[in-house]
């Protein structure tokens, strides 16, 4: 039997000592709710999510388009000083991929002091030709930035991915944290929790802060949505709505002169930044796909003649690949001339032959992930598959061995959560969102991601993980 | 605002009002069909009742002979039919899930739960649910939505294309309901006036719940002409097609203030409205009811379709 020893997990909660400081005063909420007061308190969460209309379909999967995400009321909690260290060193990795990005855009110095391979960027499939020497106001291509982290022990904190495009979740960050005070005040009063609720607001400013040149006045800022039968539709309402933005579609907008206009019942108004949610290929017929419906012909031209931004800008991909991660330490060093603050979990490139010879030797120990996957699908976990499932994945990267990378099976950090037997310990990620325009910035939390099955690593919502208030101690 | 959320408002508006209409129907279709079936070789109370709704066609592709069971159906579960309730409750929740951001809470809320309302319903054993109890859900329901939206929605421009839409869909809603009559003819010439006939004439009354406020303001004997009279031509009645035109033409013209510019719906809407105002009802009875009705559905429809180039297309200018 080879069966990998699983290290000890860092309990969040408890360690040698006892409860940690930030959790304390949890201990006696928990021991003191009894059993029939936390299902009826689970149920009103439930009811409450499905009354505001939370949902998350998941692609591919079909069946209800209105399901729950499911939520767990057990907080995750940071301390002060836990949450400094986090944030210096996310934006510190928000500017790198910006100041990456303006570069290969431009003139290219990472690629050409050869700290990158070429063809990482140049040949990556996000890269964007037709951008390439337009430089986006105040140089930000990403201007909101997901990193997701995952917590090994105290001091460990390990960037597992970047998501430069359109990182979503943010919203059940918001909204976890408008229930748990709505259902347990208490808890509010007793602790010192960091309010979240700033987040709207300056995302809109940092949206406003990077309005094209030509815009004159109060920029108008929208939100670009494929539809209402998108899975992340509600977070999109959600923020247009608590930013006071319009939530427009592509046909809601056409090109005319130097601009593009909205579609009003006063007629066309004009529009300065588009915060996209949809992806690059969909943007604009007559760049991208000739098939896209969901876009704006033309969109592109106004682009890049600076009658509008757009945001996270076209082409701004190229920085949150799981081959370019990699390299993001490198950028900190090479751009900011930094150390970086937090660490990439070691990876294995199976497009380099040392690396892809290892990876195929030790995959029974090892999370294989596909280059350009998202959500957790089309990934290996090798510590959990079966002998068959491993060969079957081995031959998929001897077939094109550059479209993988591996990593360690992590020992992620848990974090009590509620399961049907009581309290129990369950793998946890977290993932902040920092802006960027004019100025840096991070709202203290973030959106905690939990894996809902015993012993499961896997948190995505797709894989039947659920979410957490996620708290920061204020001083 | 965007025209597509103005598009989305006002249809949520019509289908909630339509959802409304297509209850009352059905409760007119189960008083007529509790009178004895004494003449016979007249048409059938239910078949009067589809051919109101417009969709008797479709209702005997699927289902053949009007039956009651079937009509219920049809009218309030099935989601073939483009205005059961079911479908016109589904369609408003999805606009307003579109628009969720142009909606209070409470509006959303009220939208939401009928929705989730109406699937348990489908789910529900259907001897568990007497036609009345359907009815009732629906008025009491559609009432909760509009009241919600009057009481809490920003006065804004949407909030006018909102009261737009339930204008429009009510005027188009009273000219079927009382067209409902026409259809059911009477077994012979002779009882025109007589018990069966009045009996009728009460029952849609009482669908619109205004029985009550009928004998308040007439009194006395229910004579065709003073129904006419009331659903058509008076102020003080809140279904008649003189206040829903009223009420459109008042939104309109408020649109126009707020938007600096006048439009044909405008002066669609005025001049349907200058017609109603001079109309007597010897003059509809002289041009035949159900002629009356029939043109005026059309003009509505017309209307509607001005409203949808000014204002919910996007192409305005």
């Amino acid at each position: 039997m080879n069966t990998p020893v699983l290290p000890e997990f860092f309990n969040e909660m408890f360690d040698s000592g006892g409860v940690r400081s930030p959790y304390r005063r949890l201990e006696d909420w928990t021991r003191d709710m009894p059993a029939e007061l936390r299902s009826l308190k689970q149920s009103e969460a439930e009811s409450l999510f499905r009354r505001i209309g939370i949902t998350f379909a998941v692609y591919g999967e079909g069946g209800d388009p209105d399901r729950l995400i499911p939520f767990d009321m057990f907080p995750r909690v940071f301390a002060t000083d836990e949450w400094r260290k986090l944030e210096r060193g996310i934006k510190q990795r928000a500017r790198a991929l910006n100041a990456f990005l303006t570069d290969v855009y431009g003139r290219g110095e990472i690629v050409r002091a050869g700290r990158i391979p070429e063809r990482l960027v140049y040949q990556n499939e996000a890269f964007e030709k037709a951008v390439c020497g337009f430089q986006p106001p105040r140089g930000v291509y990403s201007q909101i930035v997901g990193i997701d982290i995952v917590r090994t022990g105290p001091d460990q904190f390990f960037v597992l991915e970047d998501n430069c495009r359109t990182p979503s979740g943010v919203s059940y960050m918001l909204e976890n944290r408008e229930i748990m005070m709505r259902m347990f005040p208490q808890l509010f009063q007793e602790n010192r929790i960091a309010p979240v609720e700033a987040y709207p607001r300056i995302l809109r400013r940092t949206l406003a802060s990077v309005a094209p040149l030509k815009c004159t006045g109060e920029p108008k800022v929208v939100i670009l949505t494929p539809g209402h039968f998108n899975s992340a539709y509600y977070e999109h309402s959600f923020l247009a709505d608590m930013m006071g933005v319009e939530l427009v579609e592509g046909q809601d907008l056409f090109v005319e002169g130097d601009f593009v206009w909205m579609r009003t019942t006063e007629g066309p108004r004009k529009v300065d930044v588009i915060y996209r949610r949809i992806d690059d290929a969909f943007l604009d017929p007559l760049c991208f796909r000739p098939d896209s419906m969901l876009g704006i012909p033309g969109l592109m031209n106004v682009y890049r003649s600076g009658g509008v931004n757009i945001a996270s800008a076209p082409g701004a991909g190229v920085a949150d690949d799981k081959a370019v991660y990699c390299y993001v330490p490198e950028m900190v060093r090479f751009y900011l001339g930094e150390e970086p603050l937090l660490e990439n979990v070691p990876t294995w490139q199976c497009g380099k032959q040392d690396d892809c010879k290892y990876v195929l030797d030790n995959l029974a120990d090892l999370v294989v992930k596909e280059v350009h996957g998202s959500g957790g699908y089309g990934m290996l976990v090798g510590p959990k598959a079966t002998k068959s499932e491993i060969e079957l994945f081995a031959d998929k990267i001897r077939e094109a061995p550059e479209n993988y990378i591996a990593q360690p099976t992590l020992a992620l950090s848990t974090c009590p959560t509620f399961v049907a037997e009581g309290v129990a310990p369950r793998h946890v990620d977290l993932r902040p969102y920092c802006l960027v325009g004019e100025t840096v910035e991070l709202v203290p939390g973030g959106l905690t991601r939990v894996a809902l099955t015993d012993g499961s690593l896997v948190v995505n919502s797709s894989q039947g993980g659920g979410v957490k208030d996620t708290w920061v101690m204020a001083d | 605002m965007l025209s597509r959320t103005a598009d989305n408002l006002y249809w949520i508006s019509r289908y909630i009002e339509r959802a409304e209409t297509n209850a009352r129907l059905l409760e007119v279709g189960a008083r007529n069909a509790l009178m004895p079936n004494i003449g016979g070789g007249y048409r059938n109370e239910w078949d009067s009742i589809l051919q109101a709704s417009g969709t008797a066609k479709a209702f005997a592709e699927k289902y053949g002979e009007p039956v009651q069971r079937n009509v219920e159906s049809h009218m309030f579960f099935d989601s073939d039919n483009p205005s059961s309730v079911a479908t016109c409750i589904e369609r408003a929740r999805e606009n307003g899930r579109i628009v969720r951001t142009a909606l209070t809470t409470q509006v959303w809320d009220a939208l939401n739960t009928a929705f989730q309302e109406i699937r348990e319903m489908q789910r529900t054993e259907r001897s568990k649910m007497p036609l009345t109890d359907l009815t009732d859900w629906t008025t009491r329901t559609t009432a909760l939505i509009r009241g919600a939206s009057l009481a809490t929605q920003l006065r804004n421009d949407g909030f006018d294309f909102s009261n737009l839409g339930h204008y429009l869909e009510r005027a188009d809603s009273t000219a079927r309901l009382l067209d409902v009559k026409y259809y059911v003819l009477l077994p012979q010439p002779g009882m025109v006036g007589s018990g069966l006939d009045n009996y009728q004439w009460s029952t849609l009354l009482r669908s619109m719940s205004a029985h009550r406020a009928f004998a308040w303001a007439y009194g006395g004997e229910v004579t065709p002409q003073k129904i006419a009279d009331f659903l058509i031509l008076n102020r003080q009645s809140p279904r008649s097609l003189l206040t829903a035109i009223e009420g459109a033409e008042l939104h309109l013209n408020q649109l126009a203030r707020r938007y600096g510019k006048t439009t044909p719906a405008l002066s669609g809407a005025r001049s349907i409205l200058a017609e109603l105002a001079e109309a007597q009802v010897s003059e509809i009875f002289e041009e035949g009811l159900h002629e009356f009705l029939t043109r005026f559905i059309r003009d509505i429809a017309t209307l509607g379709a001005k409203v949808h180039e000014s204002y919910l297309s996007g192409e305005a200018r």
